[in-house]
């Protein structure tokens, strides 16, 4: 057991080498960093200050280790915007983390209700209605559902503020320019994991185990809550931490810029815009992070909960 | 069902009497013969693909539309004090206070104009176009790369694996929406190579690179479980090389589930190429595609809310057709097709 964490912790790490080693060389490959940082109508002595100053003519290991050791000594500048990319992430993180988490808690609740009724009732009118909803809900972009929010509930009937994001030290505050974001996000996944759920708890409904439990003389109402969601949601959950750990890292760029959320979404489209190497080189450090831990922790919860995974 | 011919002596008086036995039983039909039938059967799914089908057509007759119907192109801008006559009236197409004209319903702007004068309709159908060419050529370069690199690290397993495992690892480490942007900027500013961010080629291969881990892994997956079993021993034993092996005895194995994924990736192409256009990392302006069209369309919510519905709703009718006709070819090919929870 021990050595399975390790070997995938150890995998985690070395894929985040890679991740950004990767990124460093596909960002540094793009044409003239110091002509784009000059600007228009630059001097050739411009460029070359800039070139030095910023070391650009050093080899590219050399560039990438000094570019490491500023991010994880808190002292990585941006060179466009020249503010502290670290500062300016701690700062947009508390709109990114109370979006996600908001989220995820909706969709995860609705899923399961949506999913088990849909498996419940399969074949019947609740089941079509839910499977249309569902598909409706994996279809409608982001950012158009959010503008149609926007127009209607927002712009039309003023319940809910236009943009921004307003901090915990405001609760009601807080509460009213989330619920959009929240409803948006949310509905994607609702239509994902209620299908995933729905197609989960048929599979396992066949079991031998179910067979028994009824057997046994459970009702079925038992034997739902017991057994058969118990382990149905074993992909759920994974799938949910996986998503998390995306959303952490910035997935949500396109419900962040419908709504003027100031996220790690946002200042992570931005820096790309602007090919701001440093911050990008931040955010891709933070996501794969989150995305590659998460994704550890969920694989070594798997194996706890099923015990046949441990022997793969 | 022994009959007197059973008791042959020889084997090829044998083979005679089995040939004759068949001779009375019905022609087999195949699985995909029996998908086919099933996928029939389900009217949803058939009346989303001509949905879908239909839509295509539109998109490919938009010059057509343009030179025939609306009489301009998809970026040509209306002049500053350009006016149109709808029904007897003349108004103008932009008014004085930047307030673009509505859908007139008419052939000339039949459904409005943007806030440079550019007729939406035309440029809809021209959008269209470009979205779809991508998702579809998206779909295409992902399929055939996860499919190939699936079935070699699922056969050879060792060293092959380990590389395009670790490989498919990294770009899933990303989220798809960064990683498309990533490459669609480094695409649309400097270009690498001969690929630059005005072919559409280049969101194109942006999104198809971004799902080859979503597939590669469930192909893996499953050439794992097949390599082990007998007729993969048997057609080595036949003198059947690698090559061989796993074109013509895996691939076929693991053809239905490359057919389930083929819409499943379709569509999310289709949103993807969307969501990275509406950032500016995709098709570059003045290239329409529905995702610029909703984003140019976001400037002037208030009084033309217009360029946002009708390309979102045609993006968000193409994805839905495509995913319900998905869904159906999904459950034509599940064998356990009526499945209730069990009483």
């Amino acid at each position: 057991m021990i050595r399975f964490i390790i070997r995938r912790l150890f995998a985690a790490f070395f894929v985040m080498l890679a991740v950004t080693i990767i990124t460093f060389l596909l960002l540094g490959a793009t044409g003239n960093q110091a002509a784009r940082l000059a600007g228009r109508n630059a001097t050739t002595a411009q460029i070359h200050l800039i070139t030095l100053k910023y070391g650009f003519n050093k080899p590219i290991w050399v560039q990438y280790y000094k570019t490491m050791k500023n991010i994880f000594t808190g002292q990585a500048y941006s060179y466009q915007q020249s503010f502290n990319v670290i500062t300016e992430v701690k700062h947009d993180y508390p709109a990114t983390l109370s979006l996600a988490f908001g989220a995820g808690i909706i969709w995860l609740l609705i899923s399961v209700l949506f999913g088990t009724l849909a498996a419940v009732y399969a074949g019947r009118l609740t089941d079509r209605v839910l499977t249309i909803v569902s598909m409706a809900g994996v279809s409608f972009p982001p950012f158009f559902l959010g503008a149609i929010f926007l127009y209607y509930l927002g712009y039309k009937l003023n319940w809910f503020p236009l943009s921004g994001y307003v901090s915990l030290n405001h609760p009601w505050q807080w509460f009213k320019h989330l619920v959009l974001p929240w409803a948006t996000l949310s509905i994607l996944f609702i239509g994902f994991y209620s299908r995933v759920l729905r197609s989960t708890i048929l599979d396992n409904a066949n079991e031998d185990y179910v067979r028994t439990a009824h057997a046994k003389g459970l009702t079925d109402g038992q034997v739902l809550r017991r057994h058969t969601l118990r382990n149905s949601m074993i992909p759920i959950i994974s799938l949910w931490g996986l998503d998390m750990g995306q959303l952490l890292g910035g997935a949500a760029i396109l419900t962040e810029t419908v709504f003027g959320l100031q996220g790690v979404g946002e200042l992570a489209y931005n820096a790309i815009q602007n090919l701001d190497v440093i911050t990008i080189m931040v955010i891709v450090i933070l996501t794969a992070l989150a995305v590659v831990l998460l994704s550890a922790v969920v694989d070594i919860l798997y194996a706890l909960l099923d015990p046949r995974i441990r022997l793969a | 069902m022994a009959t007197a011919e059973a008791s042959a002596t020889s084997f090829s008086d044998a083979g005679e009497a089995f040939e004759s036995e068949g001779a009375d039983l019905p022609p087999g039909v195949g699985p995909w013969k029996l998908a086919w039938r099933r996928l029939r059967r389900n009217k949803v799914a058939l009346f989303f693909g001509g949905v879908f089908l239909v839509l295509v057509v539109l998109c490919l007759l938009a010059p057509v539309y343009s030179h025939d119907i609306a009489h301009t192109g998809p970026n040509t801008e209306a002049g500053l004090t350009a006016t149109v006559k709808i029904g007897g009236k003349v108004k103008p197409v932009v008014s004085a206070q930047d307030i673009p004209i509505g859908p007139t319903w008419h052939s000339k702007y039949f459904f409005g104009a943007d806030i440079s004068g550019r007729d939406t309709a035309v440029r809809l159908l021209y959008g269209g176009r470009n979205s779809l060419e991508i998702g579809v050529v998206a779909t295409m370069i992902t399929m055939v790369l996860a499919v190939f690199l699936g079935v070699l690290a699922g056969f050879y397993r060792g060293w092959w694996d380990a590389v395009i495992t670790r490989a498919a690892d990294v770009i899933w480490a990303y989220p798809a929406v960064l990683l498309g942007i990533t490459l669609g900027t480094v695409f649309a500013t400097g270009g690498i190579g001969p690929i630059h961010g005005t072919f559409l080629l280049a969101p194109a291969i942006v999104v198809g690179i971004v799902y080859i881990p979503y597939v590669l892994k469930p192909v893996r997956a499953q050439v794992l479980q097949l390599r082990e079993r007998e007729f993969v021993d048997a057609a080595r034993q036949q003198g059947l090389s690698n090559l061989q092996i796993m074109f013509r005895e895996l691939l076929p194995n693991v053809a239905s589930t490359i057919v389930v994924f083929i819409p499943l990736i379709l569509a999310n192409a289709i949103l993807l190429e969307a969501g990275l256009s509406y950032l500016g990392a995709g098709v570059q302006p003045p290239n329409p595609s529905w995702g610029t069209m909703i984003s140019e369309g976001i400037s002037t919510i208030p009084v033309a809310f217009s360029n946002v519905l009708v390309p979102g709703i045609m993006l968000v009718l193409a994805v839905m057709s495509i995913n319900i006709f998905g869904d159906g070819v999904r459950d034509a090919l599940d064998p356990r097709a009526k499945v209730r929870i069990a009483r």
